[in-house]
């Protein structure tokens, strides 16, 4: 294991900040909105139906497209386009950065996804199939939706950013890895302004609500606000949601120079891999991850306030996370742990980002969000500092914990100091 | 279909195509790129939707012929002459 300077110790040009935020979830559409939900046990879980699959429920997002986008572009893009321009546009709104003089060739797009493509792909089968499947019906459009960099690309292509964009694939673990490649390119100096986060359109596919089904592993419920339930011993799986949160990042140096608001620094993160199954977790590699996102930050267990699990709400996986939480925070009495899916389901590409946002407003209000619809709490979901159902109150929040997992056993950890 | 019908379907494609133009105004002997931002992708939604609703093949060498409406509904009136 490398050992890491202090985060402190570090030049201000290798210190990432977090200077601005822009997030459309099922239950908000700013963070101020959000937050008030996830203060306020406010699910935005809904019932839905979906072309084959029928009937189930979904966290669906209400944002405004035509704020940022014409009628033409969101009917040409896709609806991951649509949400990463939203979450841009308001992130650089929320950061003061003056746009208009901004170098755009010196800001660089990293946009988390699980998947990307099967929602385009979906539609016009289904529509060639209304053509006896006559494959010159298919739509030229379909390349530009398809390839896996359209979310970025369409970010760019509203803001006239000419710096490099991309997206990372990295299944239900990609908000965090957003963030750190938007991190790791400041440091070496790619961009000057890192628009990084994460993105989901999931709900517009049936095949993910299908294939959770098939996998026993998508959650039911008669009241849709009570669907997502981790930790709960009588949840039943995942809730699909779509959403997204894209921050701006930039050096700490270049924050100070224009007095920016921040708020806060990424002090730690890590990424590995389990390396033992396509789907269920292996809590060593987790609690792994975690320690190395500790070590990076030079930071003890015991001085994290708060830690944002993954959970989703099944079986298996919950009692796996729990037992990796457990193994690092323990023995820490004052770290507190809740889960944001519960509010709003499972965001995919866009959870690690979005899920951290929720817990970056306790720098503010120095309060602890809980995780919602435990009723009864399964005993191997026990771990001590679980805050549920209500929110609790701390003294000072300095530092957030915020864990992101992933099928093909990808995980991922970031850390987050106040300023 | 007759011309004042060929018209009329092109109008409904293109007001899905270009959601946001206002289309009321449109001069029919002045070209389409003149009057609304279309871009080449617009133009092979024009063929694709005629595709799709009327089964009109445009074949590329054509596609000049769609330039404004008044070239587009004489190109078209042959072909859409047995369309109901």
């Amino acid at each position: 294991m490398p050992q890491f300077p202090k985060p402190e110790d570090l030049p201000d040009d290798q210190r990432i900040v977090i200077t601005g935020l822009g997030l459309t979830a099922p239950n908000g559409n700013s963070l101020k909105e959000f937050r008030d939900s996830l203060l306020n046990g406010r699910s935005g879980i809904q019932d839905y139906e979906i072309r084959y699959f029928g009937k189930t429920v979904a966290g669906i997002c209400d944002f405004e497209v035509k704020r940022h986008q014409s009628r033409r572009d969101a009917r040409r893009g896709t609806r991951a386009g649509s949400v990463g321009i939203y979450c841009a546009r308001e992130a650089v709104a929320n950061s003061g950065l003056d746009w208009d003089n901004i170098d755009t060739s010196r800001v660089g797009i990293y946009v988390g996804i699980t998947e990307h493509g099967n929602v385009e792909t979906e539609s016009e089968i289904y529509e060639i199939s209304k053509f006896d499947y006559d494959t010159s019906v298919w739509t030229h459009h379909h390349n530009p939706r398809t390839v896996a960099n359209n979310p970025a690309g369409e970010i760019a292509l509203n803001m006239s950013i000419t710096g490099p964009h991309y997206t990372i694939g990295a299944a239900c673990a990609a908000g965090n890895a957003g963030l750190i490649q938007g991190l790791q390119m400041l440091r070496l100096k790619e961009c000057d302004i890192a628009i990084a986060g994460g993105v989901s359109e999931s709900i517009h596919t049936f095949g993910i609500f299908a294939g959770f089904n098939s996998q026993g592993a998508l959650a039911s419920h008669e009241d849709p606000t009570k669907a997502s339930r981790p930790f709960d011993v009588n949840r039943n799986g995942i809730v699909v949601a779509e959403g997204g949160c894209l921050y701006t990042l930039e050096r700490l140096s270049d924050a100070k120079a224009r007095s920016a608001n921040i708020i806060g620094e990424i002090v730690g993160y890590a990424m590995n891999t389990d390396a033992t199954d396509f789907v269920l977790p292996n809590p060593t590699r987790q609690a792994q991850c975690i320690r190395m996102a500790l070590d990076r930050a030079c930071i003890n267990a015991e001085d994290i306030d708060i830690v944002s699990t993954h959970a989703t709400g099944t079986g298996m996986g919950d009692v796996l996370e729990c037992e990796a939480v457990r193994d690092v925070f323990g023995e820490c009495n004052n770290t507190f742990i809740n889960n944001t899916k519960s509010f709003i389901g499972h965001t995919m590409g866009a959870a690690g980002a979005i899920e951290l946002a929720g817990n970056l407003a306790s720098f503010d209000d120095n309060t602890v969000h809980p995780s919602i619809n435990v009723d009864e709490l399964d005993p191997q979901c026990a771990i001590d500092g679980l805050v549920i159902n209500e929110a609790r109150e701390l003294d000072r929040v300095n530092y957030v914990f915020n864990n992101s997992f992933g099928m093909l056993g990808i995980n991922s950890a970031v850390v987050i100091k106040r300023m | 279909m007759v011309p004042a019908e060929i018209r009329t379907a092109i109008i409904d494609i293109l007001a899905d195509i270009a959601p946001d133009e206002d289309l009321s105004n449109l001069n029919d002997d002045q070209s389409f790129r003149d009057q609304m931002e279309l871009d080449s992708m617009d133009f092979l939604d024009i063929v694709m939707e005629l595709r799709k609703r009327y089964r009109v093949q445009v074949p590329e060498e054509d596609y000049v012929q769609l330039e404004s409406m008044a070239s587009t509904v004489t190109y078209l009136t042959p072909k859409m002459v047995a369309v109901a």
